[in-house]
């Protein structure tokens, strides 16, 4: 049972992640996407706000996007203290300074606004989408990996 | 009688029991971010230097175990508990999958997250990861003052 502890290997985890979209479609009748939660709080925070992205957001239609990443939050914390040998880092200790948290603001700024206008991120495009052959969603994942190996092999010299 | 227009009648409440399956899958799939280190900086880093398969194999194999539910449920006409049919709705084409993606692909390389290991990094006590969300946010609401201005 100690293996429970370590690391999965990548094809039960592969296979796992993988069965969140018939989960989550099954038992809740809900498409697999996670960056939906982000409109959510702002409609939740402004839904008066002038943009209509916002006020004329179907809040209570998409209250669910809002309970899927509390419970991503609590998994994430019980498999972290429960199911782990020894806490595992998921940052570097360089991110924790000033410097640090302002390139995790700005990558959280690209991350907010990217996914919204691309409509969708690696799980509501890459695993959703190309699961369902929607070929925009594919040209999508293709462009997330061109922005992250542009920044890896050019632009990050620049930032790290 | 019957006539008269209802707010929302056409959409009715989510069942208790649909709320909390879609806590238990996010729990399912937070454990899951942790388990399999998705929602790690330095594997999200090894994957954009090409310095190892891991993460190609676990996306590719959640694509492949997805698509092949999703096969299963069209070809046997699985519905849901709720006893509705499962539809797909497509994702359009316009300018911004592929700018916002590329946007999206350099966060998520600079961060080590992409929106789900957000929200799994807090969990984790990556307390550092507020500031992603936070950052989140902001890119949100900027794309919502933008919304009108930008091609679609």
């Amino acid at each position: 049972m100690t293996w429970i502890l370590q690391p999965w290997p990548w094809w039960v985890s592969g296979v796992l992640i993988g069965l969140t979209v018939p989960l989550l479609y099954i038992l809740a009748g809900k498409a697999f996407g996670i960056s939906t939660s982000l409109q959510q709080i702002g409609a939740m925070c402004a839904p008066h706000s002038r943009f209509a992205y916002l006020s004329k957001h179907d809040r209570r239609g998409h209250l669910w996007t809002l309970v899927f990443v509390v419970g991503i939050v609590l998994g994430a914390a019980l498999a972290t203290h429960l199911l782990s040998a020894e806490p595992l880092r998921l940052l570097p200790e360089s991110f924790s300074s000033p410097a640090g948290a302002l390139k995790l603001l700005i990558g959280g700024a690209l991350i907010g606004f990217g996914t919204r206008y691309a409509g969708g991120c690696t799980s509501g495009h890459s695993i959703t989408g190309i699961a369902n052959l929607n070929w925009p969603s594919l040209l999508a994942t293709v462009c997330f990996f061109a922005g992250g190996l542009a920044v890896t092999w050019g632009l990050g010299n620049l930032i790290f | 009688m019957t006539q008269e227009a209802k707010p929302n009648a056409d959409k009715p409440r989510m069942s208790p029991f649909a709320y909390l399956s879609v806590l238990l899958v996010g729990a399912y799939l937070g454990a899951l971010f942790v388990k399999s280190e998705v929602a790690s900086w330095e594997r999200v880093h090894a994957m954009f230097l090409l310095q190892e398969a891991y993460m190609y194999l676990i996306i590719g194999v959640a694509i492949a175990v997805a698509m092949a539910s999703m096969l299963l449920i069209k070809r046997l006409g699985v519905r849901s508990v709720d006893g509705k049919p499962i539809k797909y709705e497509p994702k359009p084409y316009h300018a911004g999958v592929v700018v916002g993606g590329m946007l999206f692909g350099a966060g998520w390389a600079i961060t080590g997250a992409c929106p789900g290991p957000i929200y799994a990094q807090i969990g984790a006590g990556e307390w550092m990861a507020l500031f992603t969300l936070a950052g989140a946010l902001l890119g949100m609401l900027a794309y919502a003052a933008l919304k009108p201005r930008l091609p679609h």
